[in-house]
């Protein structure tokens, strides 16, 4: 790479988290909760890999109106995509890896509340996964993500039990995640570290950790009744059994819809941090980012039914999940506004995080205002299960939570690894990224409108045009998430060392604890003294609610 | 540049009205995204760091009356689409009471099924007139499908176990996509048809023209002598059980007190699975279970037979019992 660095003076490295040991029992073994978050870092990122070759194989067979690789194999490649995607991807993303790693310094604290059961955490999302691959492997699962009885438990003779069985298992590390957060929020906070003083970061994990603890055992229980049907014809879904269809949406969506908050949640946290730090401004209405995320949280567990509009449910039922879900949309907007007004009289800089969380801001708005557009029943009697439901929920989960994640990844970068990424590469990926994303998923939100519907091997010919465009579009995408890991890697072995704090971010983990972080976050015990993002050093404190 | 136009073929009475709430939604989401990109846009570059050592800006903490007003303003437009969307809602999934062209289609993997009243029966066609109120029921032999039509901006699940209805009518000749709209396997993809709509002279003659065996409710009746229905419940049965005709439609006493009506879904259950409602005063276990006999074809024949032994019933369906919204082009007359 260079040709002009003379070898550097031998220091000896302060003793931190990475060098503190380097055998492999000091990471399989270890209760640290930011190797940890390392060990999650990699292994999402291989599971998000093979869940993006699934979506490049599904952007292929969509080429040509007849297909390419055969109805079966494109069933399985959705199907497959959707799991590993939402399942072992999204879910944990953003608070198994920056949440777990950051929230101990944050909040002052030397590691979570249970550093062993975050380590069982990572070996439960472990097993879970190896379970759901195994099914991959032995021929794969056709039910979609969304398991539709009585298609799952009568008719596919596909690997659903296992599949199941991966997400059920991998569903415990998920509650025990969130408890783990919840427990520490509550009790590890450093000396002045108030509720009203917490970084928005940390409220958006506490918000997330509830649904987690909350929800994910009715999906757990909603998987099991699906085995006992499949195994035993219980009766409990399929009507020739005496069963009720509908019911399996009811149960699946009571916990699959708050995990899309799950998803965007630990996203709507990572922005907060960004966009008070490169414009050098505390967050426009704590109290108001703060709440909301806890009302999402709330909120969130009382729309479910808007995925039944036109499924066969009362249609009263409909029309009070149909205003709810307008109700939901406000908190979301709410913090769309603040982050925006932040940037007002700011000192607003561009580097590659900043980047990714104006992606964030204009995407996830094309995200939550199409979504508006699904929880008007009679316009989501036309456009759901098409390509508008496809391209809405890609706007908010890739276009929010992933740019998201990586404005995440690249600001914590500094701090996890010890040394800075290139900054033109970055800003280089990041536009890629926003500009494939566009590319891939606008073309969809036509293609719904127009009747084009989701799940579909082959298509009528008319479609094809825009079919190739987000085709095109998804190849740019993949593009610009390849030369992050690439300069990223790189970077994590050759880039410059960091200074402690190279963006004069404010916040603990960066004023307080050493860059990279010793074992125990810091030297000495911190005490906090002025409120979160106080850029301006005038220490106002904010009156919270 | 076909692929790019914003609206499919529009044939249905309800077609112009999704349209128009969907332009007001654009209209308003188009709106919120300039805003919001302007102010971003117009920040960044404004109050953009001019050097590395700017003096760190004042903080604003916020403000209530703003946080008031972006909260209120943007949730008033969404009551206006929350409205109008169910009201079409309400109104679409609400079959007109009378004068209604029943047409019966059954989803199975991987195929429609369209039954004719008059007998005319249709694979992954189905041919309808112009100018009047059609009402769908849809029933499924296997797994969950959706009866998608973009071309009338409907759609609804076949569902397994229960009967779904939803109705249109059509205003524009031609031919137009059927889609299966939930995902049911294998050849999902392949479960399409073709949906003609047609002028009614042109309807009528192609009725003439199509060959029938005999019209549903013959074929119904048909079915009712086959299976030894009409030795117990029409004519004398000797008081084993309730003789059917004037039930459909009418309220029906069971014997654990509850009143229901005899609607499509109550004689489809009581045909399968006798015991689930037992009318008051009869016996359980006499009627033989009929669950996995009859296929949903001939099911619907059935109901279509005890449904003309009730003439003139009123023909109460399963949504019917919320009163229609008041519309001046459903019924011509």
């Amino acid at each position: 790479m260079s040709t002009t660095l003379s070898p550097p003076p031998r220091i000896e490295p302060r003793p931190n988290y990475l060098n503190v040991d380097y055998g492999w029992r000091s990471w399989l073994f270890t209760t640290d909760h930011k190797r940890i978050a390392l060990l999650y870092l990699f292994s999402i990122t291989a599971f998000f890999f093979v869940g993006g070759i699934f979506a490049v194989m599904m952007r292929i067979n969509l080429l040509q109106p007849e297909g390419v690789f055969g109805h079966d194999t494109y069933n399985k490649l959705f199907t497959m995509h959707g799991i590993i995607m939402v399942f072992f991807f999204l879910v944990p993303s953003i608070p198994a890896t920056l949440g777990n790693f950051l929230i101990p310094p944050m909040i002052g604290a030397r590691d979570l509340a249970f550093p062993r059961i975050n380590l069982l955490s990572w070996y439960i999302y472990i097993v879970g996964g190896v379970v759901a691959l195994t099914a991959v492997v032995r021929g794969g699962v056709d039910t979609g993500w969304t398991f539709y009885a009585p298609f799952s438990t009568t008719y596919s003779n596909t690997h659903v039990l296992l599949a199941a069985i991966g997400i059920f298992v991998a569903g415990f590390s998920s509650i025990l995640t969130g408890l783990n957060f919840i427990v520490t929020v509550h009790k590890m906070r450093a000396p002045g570290m108030t509720w009203s003083r917490l970084p928005l970061f940390v409220w958006g994990h506490y918000a997330t950790s509830l649904i987690q603890v909350l929800g994910t055992p009715v999906i757990a229980i909603t998987l099991v009744l699906l085995g006992l049907e499949r195994i035993l014809h219980a009766g409990i879904f399929d009507p020739n059994d005496g069963g009720d269809p509908v019911l399996f949406q009811h149960l699946f969506w009571f916990y699959s819809h708050p995990a899309v908050y799950i998803m965007i949640l630990p996203g709507m946290a990572v922005m907060s941090e960004i966009v008070a730090c490169f414009s050098r401004k505390a967050i426009f209405g704590y109290g108001f980012v703060a709440f909301s995320s806890v009302a999402i949280a709330v909120l969130g567990f009382l729309v479910w039914g808007h995925h039944l509009f036109v499924a066969g449910q009362s249609m009263y039922a409909s029309m009070v999940f149909s205003f709810l879900s307008f109700v939901v949309a406000v908190p979301s907007a709410i913090k769309v506004f603040n982050w925006t007004a932040t940037m007002y009289k700011g000192s607003v800089s561009f580097e590659t995080p900043m980047l990714y969380a104006f992606g964030f801001i204009g995407l996830f708005t094309i995200g939550g205002l199409t979504g508006l557009f699904l929880a008007t029943m009679a316009i989501d009697v036309h456009v759901t299960d098409t390509y508008f439901v496809i391209a809405h929920f890609h706007y908010v989960m890739v276009g929010g939570m992933v740019m998201a994640y990586m404005g995440g990844l690249h600001f914590w970068f500094p701090k996890i690894t010890g040394r800075l990424y290139p900054e033109n590469w970055g800003r280089l990926a990041a536009m890629i990224v926003f500009v494939g994303f566009n590319l891939t998923f606008f073309p969809q939100f036509i293609l719904g409108y127009q009747g084009m519907p989701r799940r579909y091997a082959s298509y009528p010919p008319e479609f094809q045009t825009l079919h190739v465009m987000s085709t095109a579009g998804a190849s740019v995408l993949a593009v610009g998430y390849i030369i992050p890991l690439i300069y990223m890697t790189w970077a994590w072995k050759y880039g410059p060392i960091s200074p402690q704090n190279p963006w004069n971010a404010k916040g603990l983990e960066w004023e307080k604890s050493p860059t990279p972080p010793p074992t125990f976050n810091f030297d000495t015990q911190p005490i906090v003294t002025e409120p979160a993002y106080n850029y301006s050093g005038t220490g106002e404190e904010v009156e919270i609610g | 540049m076909d692929a790019f136009r914003i609206f499919p073929d529009s044939a249905s009475t309800t077609a112009g009205e999704v349209d128009a709430l969907y332009m007001y939604l654009l209209a308003v989401g188009i709106l919120m995204t300039v805003l919001i990109f302007f102010f971003v846009a117009f920040f960044a570059i404004k109050y953009r760091r001019k050097s590395p050592d700017e003096p760190p800006p004042k903080p604003i903490h916020g403000s209530i009356p703003l946080e008031i007003a972006w909260s209120v303003i943007p949730f008033l437009a969404m009551l206006v689409m929350f409205a109008w969307g169910t009201k079409l809602y309400f109104q679409n999934y609400t079959p007109p009471r009378k004068d209604t062209l029943d047409i019966y289609v059954v989803g199975k993997q991987w195929m429609w099924k369209v039954q004719y009243p008059t007998g005319q029966r249709e694979i992954n066609e189905m041919h309808v007139p112009t100018g009047r109120a059609i009402k769908l029921t849809l029933a499924s032999e296997d797994v969950i499908h959706s009866f998608y039509i973009p071309a009338f901006r409907l759609k609804h699940d076949v569902v397994p176990g229960s009967y779904q209805t939803y109705w249109f009518e059509a205003t524009k000749p031609g031919r137009y996509h059927i889609f299966c709209a939930e995902y049911c396997g294998t050849n999902h993809s392949a479960m399409t048809g073709w949906v003609t709509v047609m002028d009614p002279v042109s309807y009528e003659n192609w009725l003439a023209a199509s060959s029938a065996t005999g019209s549903m409710q013959d074929q119904g009746e048909k079915l009712f002598a086959q299976y030894g229905c009409v030795t117990c419940h029409l004519g004398d049965s000797q008081g084993r059980s309730p003789s059917l005709r004037n039930v459909f439609g009418h309220p029906v006493e069971l014997d654990d007190g509850r009143t229901v009506i005899a609607d499509e879904e109550y004689v489809r259950e009581s045909i399968l699975n006798p015991s689930a409602k037992v009318v008051k005063g009869y016996q359980r276990n006499i009627m033989p279970v009929f669950e996995g006999q009859i296929n949903e074809d001939g099911l619907l024949q059935l109901i279509v037979y005890i449904k003309s032994l009730s003439i003139p019933a009123p023909s109460k369906s399963l949504l019917t019992q919320v009163t229609p919204p008041a519309r001046q082009n459903v019924r011509k007359p």
